[in-house]
């Protein structure tokens, strides 16, 4: 079936659209930075969890936990009533849903002007990724305080999108026969969505470092060390991102074995976009083992988060630019 | 999990030992070492930064002609590569020495980790601390109650259930040791020993496949998988020798495809029969519609349609009326438009003197293009599909250097016979189907018409599915052992005043909390379970009192 121009054009606005509403909402985090002198630190450890017990029989009781969790978003006080710095926050969430609504919108007109799932070719991908690393983060920003974070989640997005947009741009096609395949629409859809939230503990990591470099020595990263969450809460949103995508990866791996079967004959072949993947996932492996080593927590294990990540942006999107390989259906070049 | 991990022992420098002594604390510290922690993770280092020249460099596995390419173009460099094996990383010796040792250190792990984990399976949760306000997470309650502190036990040992528990007396307290989360363990040890099931099924799959290539015309020829030779490349493994390939037989009927109007491939298929185990004895044939993604698998074998191309068929008609047909696959030298080249050699028929026969062997060559368009008088191809085929060729007459005895490519002539003048072109045409054209010595060559042909891959290895098996088994290990959780709780029921059994008295009701991993997150299960515990405490059903509010989850 041909490509519908209309559509692929109005993909093609709604893309850029996109990516003007995470630049502006990126402002919008930076200027509440900005106002908000500090990070809000969040109602502390000790909580009293059972006061509302009733009842006859004079029950007193008495507790301490941790939890309500110190990173958890406070709901800030009632409306009208807020900090400047709080409504430009919240409004840069606001954008940023928006951006993500228009993205999104970019990605299904390209997959109805092409009549195939929109993940076929690097374009594509990079776009998919940055939806996902963005959605991400706002499923992330229900569970952690950490609103603060958003431009630094939308420096990479806006980065990569700016890439793909330009450098990497691919006319709307349909693809090639080998393509045509439910387990590689599988297979990328997972792989892209693993890259896309490995994305935010890439982000958290690298912000964990330079939170740590500045408590050793104030004089580094002055101005944005303060304003950043505590080691432990980037170290835990690290983590528990990366358990949730490192599976997803590894799942999305597997699938790509079972489809490079079905297509090309064997299921693995060291081909350069298969042999990247295997070292991201022995360094996310690495990283998973050295949450568990003395010695290795914390910095190390943070430096090993970035680096995994970087591997996969790597084979994501560079690997087709210089190698060829089987994989090289990038549509670049 | 961490804390069944020993930390790696640093053995102080011992007084004077025998030899073999000596050897068995080396012996020991090595194991020691290699099974530690720390090592594990280095080597998966290690093997992270080997695997990344396969990325970077060409490898023959791959793509021989290009690493040879590669060593010509960076001179002293490139040998040197070529000698430290970069150019097949994954057979190389230091490749297989890292994941030889990543494999010993993997069982060295997991031997005392399967071991522990037994152990721990059957051993009792830990006794009750004596002082719960000390653990991270602690409620006390004290309220008027005149059950006995084995009803207040019996009733929360009702809520929970799916918890390891122990229960423990102690001066008229009652307390509950229990602990949840153990699968966690069982996850972990499945992951890794699915990892070594992995890696051994690939290794012998390694060992044990094979793989060919040939090229069949789509006009009902035949391929059986009886022989090596049969095959235009075949790549075995270690310990296949090719005289027991798994015998099956493909008979290609058409090749179609499908292109867009742009000229982009839509989909390709090919009618074909096969026939394998007793129907080979019977002969009986069974159609298979072969296309992209659905290979025919049959006898353990599996057989992929890889590409396709043009074959043009030409009938020369000698001078003394013999006629020979010639058809053979030309190679397309541009895909988007299968532009393609050849040559189809004739013999002439009945001469057996080599000394005639190399002044009249023919060679037919040139282009063909299914779409054929004439710019300036070349040929080009403007579609891949047969539109409007033609031929632009260039006919040479003479010695084709056959008997030379150097391998000649199917593709094309063999230039140096054309150097040296023994073969010469004698005419130049460009025909569509059915027409001809006549040499100087009154041969006619008709370009007849055009098939096609496929390219099959035939693959075989036998482990595969293990490999699979063990894959699904890691990634299942994998999930349940980063989402359990392990944690312990603890519950104390005593009365107060301690003597004060039945009517009058107050219950006491202490719970604390402990999460073994560092997955945080335990805060808010401890506040919901223990308003859920002390409410069955209370002999209220659960959920009725307003349960306190936790936090977002960490
Ligand atoms: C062959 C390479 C290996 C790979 C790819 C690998 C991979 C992993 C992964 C992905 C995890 C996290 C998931 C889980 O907890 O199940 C993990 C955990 C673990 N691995 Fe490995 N592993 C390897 C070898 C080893 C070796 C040799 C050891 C022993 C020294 C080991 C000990 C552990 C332990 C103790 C954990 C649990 C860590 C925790 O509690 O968070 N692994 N491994």
């Amino acid at each position: 079936m041909p490509v519908d121009e209309m559509l692929a054009h109005n993909s093609q606005y709604a893309y850029t659209a996109a990516v003007t509403i995470y630049v502006i909402s990126m402002f919008f985090y930076l200027a509440e930075s900005a106002f908000g002198r500090k990070a809000i630190t969040a109602a502390k450890a000790v909580a009293e969890p059972a006061k509302a017990l009733v009842g006859t029989d004079g029950a007193t009781v008495t507790g301490t936990t941790v939890g309500p969790d110190p990173d958890a978003p406070v709901n800030a006080g009632v409306r009208g009533n807020r900090p400047l710095a709080e409504r430009l926050g919240r409004m840069a969430v606001a954008l940023t849903v928006l951006g993500a609504t228009v993205h999104l919108l970019s990605i299904a007109l390209r997959g109805l002007a092409v009549h195939r799932w929109p993940l076929g070719n690097m374009y594509e991908f990079m776009s998919f990724v940055c939806l996902v690393a963005v959605g991400a983060w706002l499923i992330l920003l229900q569970r952690f305080q950490i609103r603060r974070l958003g431009a630094f989640v939308l420096i990479p997005v806006f980065i990569l999108m700016f890439l793909g947009g330009t450098v990497l741009y691919t006319q709307a096609e349909p693809v090639q026969p080998a393509l045509q395949s439910y387990w590689l629409v599988i297979h990328v859809t997972v792989v892209s969505t693993a890259c896309g939230v490995l994305l935010v503990p890439g982000v958290a990591s690298v912000l964990y470092l330079i939170k740590g470099a500045h408590e050793r020595n104030s004089a580094m990263f002055m101005r944005l060390g303060p304003k950043l969450p505590t080691q432990a809460t980037l170290d835990r949103l690290a983590y528990r991102t990366t358990i949730f995508g490192f599976p997803l990866f590894t799942f999305g791996v597997i699938c790509g074995a079972i489809w490079a079967e079905s297509a090309w004959g064997r299921f693995w072949g060291w081909d350069p976009k298969e042999t990247t993947a295997f070292i991201a996932w022995v360094v996310y492996a690495a990283y998973l083992h050295s949450r568990a080593t003395a010695g290795w927590r914390g910095n190390r294990a943070a430096i090993i988060n970035v680096l995994g990540f970087a591997v996969m942006v790597f084979n994501l999107f560079f690997i087709n630019l210089v190698t060829t390989g089987l994989h090289s259906y990038a549509g670049v070049g | 999990m961490t804390t069944i991990h020993k930390p790696e022992v640093t053995e102080q420098e011992p007084p004077r030992q025998s030899g073999a002594r000596a050897l068995l604390a080396f012996l020991r510290n090595t194991w020691r070492g290699l099974t530690a922690m720390r090592t594990a993770l280095v080597l998966l280092f290690l093997l992270a930064l080997a695997a990344l020249p396969g990325a970077l460099l060409p490898q023959v596995a791959l793509n021989e002609p290009k690493v040879a390419q590669y060593i010509t173009d960076h001179g002293w460099w490139g040998r040197l590569l070529n000698k430290l094996q970069f150019f097949s990383v994954y057979g190389s010796v230091w490749f297989s020495a890292i994941y030889v040792l990543l494999f010993v250190s993997l069982v060295g792990c997991l031997l005392p980790r399967t071991v522990e984990y037994l152990r721990q399976s059957f051993v009792q949760p830990v006794i009750t601390p004596r002082n719960l306000a000390r653990l991270p997470h602690h409620l006390r309650a004290e309220f008027d109650s005149d059950a006995s502190v084995d009803d207040v036990v019996a009733a929360v040992r009702r809520q929970l259930r799916g918890w390891r528990l122990r229960q423990d007396t102690d001066n008229g307290a009652v307390s509950l040791s229990t602990e949840r989360g153990f699968l966690r363990e069982t996850g972990n040890l499945v992951f890794h020993f699915a990892l070594l099931g992995l890696i051994v099924a690939f290794a012998v799959g390694k060992m044990f496949m094979y793989s060919g290539q040939v090229i069949v015309l789509a006009n009902g020829s035949e391929f059986c998988n009886s022989g090596v030779l049969n095959y235009d490349s075949f790549t075995p493994g270690l310990r296949v020798d090719g005289t027991h390939l798994a015998p099956f037989c493909v008979k290609i009927n058409d090749f179609t495809a499908a292109y867009t109007d742009a000229g982009q491939p839509d989909y390709y298929n090919s009618n074909i029969q096969y026939q394998s185990g007793q129907d080979l004895v019977t002969n009986t044939w069974r159609p298979y519609d072969l296309h992209e993604n659905a290979p025919l698998r049959t006898a353990g074998d599996r057989v992929y349609l890889l590409g396709h191309g043009y074959a043009p068929q030409f009938t020369v008609t000698f001078p003394d009326g013999q006629v020979r047909t010639g058809l053979i696959q030309w190679k397309p030298d541009d895909t988007s438009t299968m532009l393609s080249e050849g040559a189809t050699k004739f013999d002439p028929p009945d001469v057996t003197d080599t000394s005639v026969l190399i002044t009249k062997q023919i060679a037919v060559t040139g282009l063909f293009a299914p779409s054929a368009v004439f710019q300036n008088g070349l040929l080009t191809s403007a579609y891949p599909g047969l539109r409007n085929p033609a031929v632009s060729l260039d006919i040479y007459q003479g010695d084709l250097g056959e008997d030379t005895g150097t391998g000649q490519s199917i593709f094309t002539i063999d230039q140096s016979m054309l150097a040296n003048g023994r073969l010469k072109q004698v005419d130049k045409a460009n025909l569509t189907p059915g027409q001809t054209t006549k040499l100087p010595d009154g041969t006619v060559i008709r370009f007849d018409n055009v098939r096609q042909w496929v390219s099959l891959q035939v693959s075989h290895d036998p482990t595969q599915v293990y490999v699979l098996v063990f894959a699904l088994l890691m990634l299942g290990g994998l999930i349940v052992s980063l989402t359990v959780k392990r944690r312990r709780l603890w519950v104390r029921v005593s009365r107060t005043p301690a003597d004060q059994t039945e009517q009058g008295g107050r219950t006491v009701v202490e719970i604390g909390g402990l999460a073994r991993t560092d997955q945080a997150g335990y805060g808010e299960e401890f506040t919901r379970l223990s308003a859920r515990l002390l409410d069955a405490a209370r002999g209220r059903s659960p959920g009725q009192a307003a349960t306190p509010t936790g936090g977002k989850d960490s």
